[in-house]
């Protein structure tokens, strides 16, 4: 019977000593786990997956960017177009910068070209939200964060997204709005 | 338990040393398992009036006795003492006193580590305690140690890390001795599948401590050395993460919570049959339940953290994991109904406070369910439904267990019986006291009441009152159970040896009070 208990004792030591050591094991072990499930690589964590992703069609997106006469800006896209599933999140990025020896407000007004995708252009985050202020000389990257619904039209394959910039400061405009104010 | 010690210094062995040499060298398993429950009765009264404290800041909102700080600190050493100090410590002096009468051994295996195991207790209650004097006060994190704040404390922080230590390595002593025991010591005859359900629950419980304590002490060392010597496993500014400290934390306390649950379904298997006069229904099925659980209880740790963030997958799998936990638990629940079905019952006070364990851990363990789904989960993530839920299953749950096996087994131990009257004033005010501070709390959390702080929005304030009103009940009535002991251990009416009409069992063989030492000769079990 003793030989049996030390057995046991022998055992059990080095059960709870293997399972100390385990504690420290799970550390690696929770990196390789994050690494290859990819799971606590911030970005993808704190972004909602889109489940709403219609991968059978592609859609071009082309971006457009004006200034209106009233306001001394310098604006362009970074990029001309991309092709985009529809419910893709997708950011691209906008640079204005303003040439004039003083401060300026300015506005942007976004169109669509056809004026009815506008309605499936669903937009997060854009800098046409606000009014930018620059400083003179300031050159600045703004983005736009945008999902196009996945319920467009399907008849629609190319879709412009288009920007005039304004001078918010009414005595600086030298045309009026365009006559038609685009939503959005 | 001293008269059981006393009568029998004439037994023959050797000179017993007296006074407090009598009890810090002893190495029998009836002493040790004594020591343990009043060290477990000692703290249930410090943490108690922690609860006390807690509750009487509450009573109104706004800060009205304490600084908020204080008040973490309470909250913190309440839950810290309870589980370390009361429950697990009154489970072990169970398993000291009952497991070697039960399975017929005269002591347990390694009687020698049993009363290291027990003496390392006190040294880390003194440790928890005093750091309340410390500068910056006791240890103000929560007891689930969660950095940065643990890793952010003063020297407390650090006490308080030895301390788990130290009760770590007391609760694997004591397991080791368990396991060994039963396995190696039963009297010859008594197979595992004739074990009583107590020595089944414990013998599992014990695995359990012995696979997930050391993951505990691994934590706790790796938050020492993170204060101390400059690692940084759980220090986010030097490239470690506080989550996994979360997830290492709950591989160890989701199965703790079994540890502090199984045992109870022990002494409640115990209880139930013996007042009903029939045999535990489906004796088997408890065995593979309880198993079942320990082994499910690996599986689900990650449901303490749904607010935390991981894949959609990975809630799926421990939400479903951990509502698989409530079918063998439902098993336990169904056999102890079908035991109390058609049996000739009576109404014992060890009797009462089994049957109000079934009724009251139910409705925690449904609770639990709530908390399972995570989308439900994630509302209800640290407010007051949490505090309702694991109050009912610690509270009604494990200590009404606890004390219905101190009403079942104290007439063993002390050869006499208790004073029936207020073993039943005692079950009556405990149960509604309970009810009245704890059910209010489910309102509290679905409305949106967060733990652990210290004041509150208005609209809580009536239900909080009414918790507060009932703690005190609660609390108040368990001097009576004290009053209760101490005369019970002085006189009584004999206890005679079978003590209850309807038990079974080896340890109702043996003489009451159970002699100093017992089963020197193994009896043989048909």
């Amino acid at each position: 019977m003793i030989a049996g208990k030390t057995n046991t004792l022998t055992k059990l030591i080095v059960v709870a000593l293997g399972m100390f050591g385990f504690g420290f094991a799970l550390v690696p072990f929770y990196y390789k786990i994050c690494e290859v499930t990819g799971i606590n690589s911030g970005d993808e964590q704190s972004l909602v997956k889109n489940t709403q992703v219609d991968t059978s069609r592609w859609v071009t997106i082309e971006f457009d960017a004006n200034t209106n006469e009233g306001l001394p800006w310098q604006f362009r896209t970074t990029q001309h177009s991309i092709k985009v599933h529809p419910g893709q999140l997708v950011q691209v990025e906008y640079e204005a910068a303003n040439n004039s020896d003083h401060a300026i407000v300015g506005q942007a007004v976004p169109s669509y070209g056809p004026a009815r995708a506008g309605a499936f252009f669903k937009k997060i985050e854009c800098f046409c939200f606000t009014p930018q202020k620059l400083a003179a000389g300031e050159r600045r990257q703004m983005p736009v964060l945008f999902v196009l619904d996945p319920s467009m039209d399907k008849d629609l394959h190319t879709v412009t997204l288009s920007y005039t910039f304004f001078n918010t400061n009414p005595k600086a405009q030298t045309a009026t709005l365009p006559e038609k104010v685009p939503h959005g | 338990m001293s008269d059981a010690a006393h009568a029998h210094d004439d037994h023959g062995h050797h000179a017993h040393p007296t006074g407090i040499m009598r009890w810090l060298t002893t190495t029998n398993h009836k002493d040790i398992g004594s020591l343990y429950l009043w060290f477990s009765l000692i703290m249930l009264f410090t943490a108690g009036s922690m609860a006390l404290l807690i509750r009487s800041e509450l009573f109104e909102p706004g800060m009205q006795l304490m600084h908020p700080d204080f008040f973490n600190q309470l909250t913190t050493m309440h839950g810290l003492i309870m589980i370390f100090g009361v429950i697990m410590p009154a489970f072990t002096g169970f398993a000291n006193w009952q497991v070697p009468l039960m399975i017929g051994a005269p002591d347990m295996a390694f009687p020698r580590m049993n009363n290291w195991s027990f003496w390392l207790l006190p040294v880390a209650g003194i440790m928890l305690l005093g750091s309340f004097w410390l500068p910056g006060g006791a240890v103000a994190g929560g007891w689930t140690m969660y950095p940065p704040l643990f890793i952010q404390g003063g020297v407390s922080y650090d006490l308080t890390i030895l301390a788990v230590h130290i009760m770590g390595l007391s609760s694997i002593m004591g397991s080791i001795n368990i396991i060994t025991t039963i396995l190696n010591m039963r009297a010859p005859g008594l197979t595992l599948m004739k074990m009583p359900m107590f020595v089944w629950t414990w013998l599992i419980t014990a695995y359990l401590l012995i696979a997930t304590m050391p993951v505990l002490a691994g934590a706790v060392t790796m938050l020492l050395t993170d204060r101390n010597f400059g690692t940084h496993f759980f220090n986010a500014a030097g490239g470690g993460d506080p989550v996994m400290f979360q997830h290492i934390f709950w591989f160890f306390g989701h199965p703790e919570v079994y540890i502090l649950i199984l045992p109870a379904f022990g002494i409640v298997s115990q209880i139930i049959p013996t007042f009903s006069r029939k045999p535990l229904f489906g004796y088997a099925s408890m065995v593979y339940a309880t198993a079942s659980i320990a082994i499910l209880s690996f599986t689900v740790w990650a449901h303490h953290m749904f607010a935390v963030g991981m894949p959609v997958a990975a809630q799926l799998f421990f939400m479903f994991s951990t509502m698989l936990i409530a079918v063998p638990t439902g098993v336990k629940v169904f056999n102890w109904v079908a035991t109390m079905w058609k049996g000739s019952l009576t109404f014992e006070t060890p009797m009462l406070f089994a049957i109000a364990f079934v009724c009251l851990f139910t409705i925690g363990g449904f609770s639990g369910l709530v908390l399972a789904m995570a989308p439900v989960d994630i509302q209800l993530q640290d407010t007051y439904y949490v505090v309702a839920h694991f109050h009912y299953v610690l509270v009604s749950g494990a200590l009404f267990s606890i004390f219905a096996g101190i009403y079942y087994w104290l007439p063993k131990w002390t050869g006499h019986m208790y004073n029936e009257t207020l073993g039943k004033t005692h079950f009556w005010l405990s149960v509604i006291g309970m009810n009245i501070v704890f059910f209010p709390m489910h309102f509290l959390g679905l409305a949106g009441m967060p733990r652990r702080i210290p004041d509150y929005a208005l609209q809580f304030t009536e239900f909080n009152q009414i918790a507060t009103v009932g703690a005190f009940i609660f609390g108040f009535s368990q001097l009576i159970f004290l009053v209760l002991v101490l005369k019970t251990i002085k006189g009584g009416a004999k206890a005679s040896d079978q003590v209850w009409e309807g038990a079974q069992g080896l340890e109702w063989t043996v003489p009451s009070p159970a002699p100093y030492h017992t089963f020197e000769t193994a009896p043989v079990v048909k």
